[in-house]
């Protein structure tokens, strides 16, 4: 193996332009045999297109290509594929009423007489399937799997393909954290076979959990590739943001200190043992004025089922609730809404945005109620909201009047947060704020949060980054299993304390937890 | 060599005015085919460029057009109505049967049962959550059923009353009463998609249904307001067909009608997966259909030509509207 030193996808100089705007500007990458490789940067910084020119989505405007030493141009996703360079996207695309072998083989089932040899094809899927220590069986309609099985069926397949180059797109971004590990079980495995993975993050603890390098991009240019195991988080947010380490404020989030408001005060919300089928069976929470309380847990503890039962999306059947000291059962949103809760959904292209609609519209839609006269939408009234708005969140449109779709995902979370802030809440739901958004806009929304609840309201924050917990929250409760589990004081807040009481068990010796 | 074109688009800057948007929107082609067919018409139609040619094809056009807004606003929802053409046979059987006790009751009871229909159409659809298409399906064939019934086992009831004739025949100036209704309605609908909660809330719950929800937007009400709103439209136009038939037919009222409101929709640019509604689109292309309709009447061709080229203006219609690849 004379060129076992070489690398095993090499990119050199590439230039794309996009009609007269530069998104690449000589950017280079090397991938190594057997590395899981990070590409990191903020929204824009041209992460995509480089990853679309490898897999032969876009063609380039300049620069070179090798595949194990060879120049090679692809110029369709086919070229690619048939070459080993195979990418599984963000949103998986597969067939949900066929089987799990189906899926793999689609377009190239093995055939006998002309017919599909479904023995063979199971038979196939099993043996991949048991090569890469997949627990999956290849017979199972694919609709039935949940999303981190659907996604090692979309490895499977590309593996199965002959990939060289696997390139995963925020793979994490629908995944519980259980299967997280999953999936982090297979790219070792596949690893260890040697094949390269490009590892698309916004999520640092992944990227240092799993990554080997990191490739970073910025405006269209390259930065820098660093060995992970050396490098500091707050140095790659520093190459990330092109900004010295002195810069930053301390810290990876924008939030500044939280005092916990006396227990004599009350509460704007009291929530007493709320249940709701099996997810959700007996969450007890209080939020004062003024303060940020976090809900932390595991992907299924009920952290989004406690939400939307406050909020009347799925109403709780038992337990009791009490928002300014007054019983409410809100059996729908409406409802909650007329008793000033606002909710920010985690979920924000499935139930948050209405995509076709403006930003204006998209903005005001909540508080339409209060914006209309004599049946009428008084549109001067809007537009003055809407402006002021998208001035007070620096949201980036080209106008009130662009469809929201066509705005990048910090942006739309900023016009989420807008659509509730106009209708005055006092109890203000955040659910996941930050997920999948740049840094520079996560900032932002962190700073938000923050500001609300200094200006008096409660605020609610669900969210699985820890450092967002313990840095945004005056105090966290931890669920598990449909249960608050624990109550975490400010002085007892630290990463440590939410990781133990999501994990549960007897914790007896105090001993600090492996990382 | 420059590579193939970029697929991503810049965010359009226009402040786009309506008559602009109706142009460069969805709606163009439709435009653009109507200003062809009526410019290739005057030029080689005998007689088509006259106001009375002009009145005759607004005024057979009428009940189309009102029919197919109530569609565009069920289309915008993401639902459809295949029960209207049932629902003007039910309001023509009512019409006539109760003339006797006098106009106000009869074509009060014909609205009533038109809405009626409408609303047990919006209630299966919003509140059982049976797919639209199945639901008005059998409401299309129940209707139809049950306008015969009313009407002495489908025979023709025959509408003598000069008064109620005004609705379907009569004139103010050289305008054709239907085409000042159908003006009203297109106006009014136009209006209340664009100015009131009820129009935004029925593109919010067509564009995403669960954000609508969760957005406080009372979507099972506004899904069944669509669908009553949408049968109260069928009904007017079953009234203006019987009054200008001078009889209720329940065996043909409305046949297939749904067919032609939603082609006009959906050449007019209104999407098929709900969320945009263009009302004024929807009109141009109700009188793309009746211009191909009357100039080939006029020109002497076999009707079922003019069939081949409706379809073919759909099929390019649609070609024209389908999304730009991302």
């Amino acid at each position: 193996m004379t060129r076992a030193a070489q690398p095993i996808l090499r990119m050199e100089g590439i230039v794309k332009r996009f009609a007269g705007v530069t998104a690449l500007d000589d950017v280079g990458l090397t991938l190594e045999r057997g590395e899981v490789h990070a590409l990191v940067g903020e929204n824009g910084a041209g992460k995509s297109t480089l990853v679309k020119i490898m897999t032969g989505a876009y063609r380039r405007d300049g620069g070179a290509m090798f595949l194990e030493g060879n120049a090679v141009s692809f110029h369709t996703p086919a070229d690619a594929q048939a070459a080993g360079v195979i990418a599984v996207h963000q949103e998986i695309h597969l067939l949900t009423h066929r089987t799990v072998a189906e899926n793999v083989w689609l377009a190239r089932e093995p055939r006998r007489f002309g017919l599909i040899d479904w023995p063979r094809m199971f038979g196939d899927t099993a043996a991949l399937f048991r090569d890469l220590g997949i627990g999956i069986d290849p017979r199972a309609t694919l609709g039935t799997l949940r999303t981190a099985q659907r996604q090692m069926v979309a490895i499977a397949r590309g593996v199965s393909l002959g990939a060289k180059v696997l390139v995963l797109d925020e793979p994490t971004s629908s995944l519980a954290e259980r299967e997280v590990t999953l999936l982090y079980g297979l790219i070792r495995t596949l690893r260890a076979q040697g094949t390269a993975i490009v590892y698309i993050s916004h999520r640092f603890d992944e990227l240092f959990a799993i990554c080997d390098r990191v490739t970073v991009l910025r405006d269209g240019k390259f930065v820098a590739t660093r060995e992970l195991a050396t490098l500091e988080r707050i140095d790659l947010v520093c190459l990330m943001l092109g900004k010295s380490r002195e810069a930053l404020a301390a810290g990876a989030t924008a939030f500044t200190e939280h005092a916990e408001r006396p227990e004599t005060e009350a509460p704007l919300l009291r929530a007493d043992a709320l249940g709701r089928g099996r997810r959700l069976q007996g969450v007890s929470v209080e939020v004062r004025r003024g303060e940020v309380v976090g809900l932390a847990g595991l992907l299924g503890s009920g952290r989004t089922e406690t939400a939307r039962a406050i909020f009347g999306a799925d109403p709780y059947d038992t337990g009791a609730m009490t928002v300014n000291g007054h019983p409410l059962a809100p059996k729908s949103p409406g409802e909650a809404i007329g008793a000033r809760i606002a909710f920010v959904t985690e979920d924000r292209k499935g139930e948050g945005i209405i995509p076709e609609m403006s930003v204006r519209e998209n903005l005001t839609l909540a508080a339409l109620p209060t914006l209309t006269r004599m049946g009428v939408v008084d549109r001067a009234r809007q537009t003055q909201i809407v402006d002021e708005y998208m001035r007070r969140f620096s949201i980036k449109a080209s106008s009130a009047e662009q469809k929201i779709r066509e705005l990048s995902g910090g942006n739309q979370q900023k016009v989420l947060l807008a659509r509730w802030l106009c209708t005055k809440p006092e109890l203000f739901i955040v659910d996941e704020p930050t997920r999948g958004i740049d840094i520079g806009a996560r900032r932002e929304i962190q700073a938000l949060v923050d500001e609300l609840a200094a200006s008096g309201l409660g605020v609610l924050m669900i969210s699985s980054d820890l450092e967002e917990l313990v840095e945004g929250s005056s105090r966290v409760v931890v669920l598990r299993d449909g249960r608050d589990v624990a109550e975490l004081g400010h002085d007892e807040l630290t990463q440590d304390a939410i990781i133990r009481a999501m994990a549960g068990g007897e914790s007896a010796a105090p001993t600090a937890l492996p990382s | 060599m420059t590579a193939a074109a970029p697929p991503t688009v810049p965010p359009t800057r226009l402040s786009a005015r309506a008559p602009a948007r109706l142009l460069s929107g969805p709606t163009g082609g439709a435009v653009l085919a109507l200003v062809a067919l009526v410019v290739l018409n005057a030029l080689f139609t005998p007689n088509f460029a006259t106001a009375a040619n002009a009145w005759n094809i607004l005024w057979q056009v009428s009940s189309v057009v009102i029919v197919a807004v109530g569609m565009t606003i069920v289309i915008a929802t993401g639902g459809i109505d295949l029960s209207v053409g049932s629902v003007m046979a039910i309001a023509g059987a009512l019409v006539a049967t109760q003339l006797g006790h006098g106009i106000p009751v009869a074509v009060l009871a014909a609205l009533l049962g038109a809405v009626a229909i409408g609303t047990l159409n919006g209630t299966l659809v919003a509140r059982w959550k049976i797919q639209p298409i199945v639901v008005t399906l059998a409401t299309l064939i129940a209707g139809r059923g049950l306008a015969q019934v009313l009407s002495n086992d489908g025979q023709l009831v025959p509408v003598r009353d000069a008064t109620f004739e005004v609705l379907g025949r009569g004139r103010i100036g050289p305008v054709p009463v239907p085409v000042i209704i159908a003006a009203v309605v297109v106006a009014l609908a136009a209006y209340a998609l664009r100015a009131t909660p009820f129009g935004r809330y029925v593109l919010a719950a067509g564009g995403n249904p669960a954000a609508a929800r969760l957005a406080g937007v009372p979507v099972q009400r506004t899904m069944i307001m669509v669908y009553a709103v949408c049968g109260l439209l069928a009904g007017i136009a079953g009234l203006l067909e019987t009054s200008r038939l001078g009889a209720s037919d329940a065996a043909k009222m409305g046949l297939n009608i749904e067919l032609d409101a939603i082609a006009a929709t959906v050449v007019g640019g209104t999407a098929l997966s709900g969320g945009r509604a263009v009302v004024l689109g929807t009109v141009v292309g109700a009188l793309v259909m009746q211009v191909i309709a009357t100039s080939f009447n006029m020109l002497l061709i076999p009707y079922a030509w003019s069939l081949v080229l409706k379809a073919a203006i759909i099929l390019v219609a649609v070609y024209f509207q389908r999304p730009k690849q991302a």
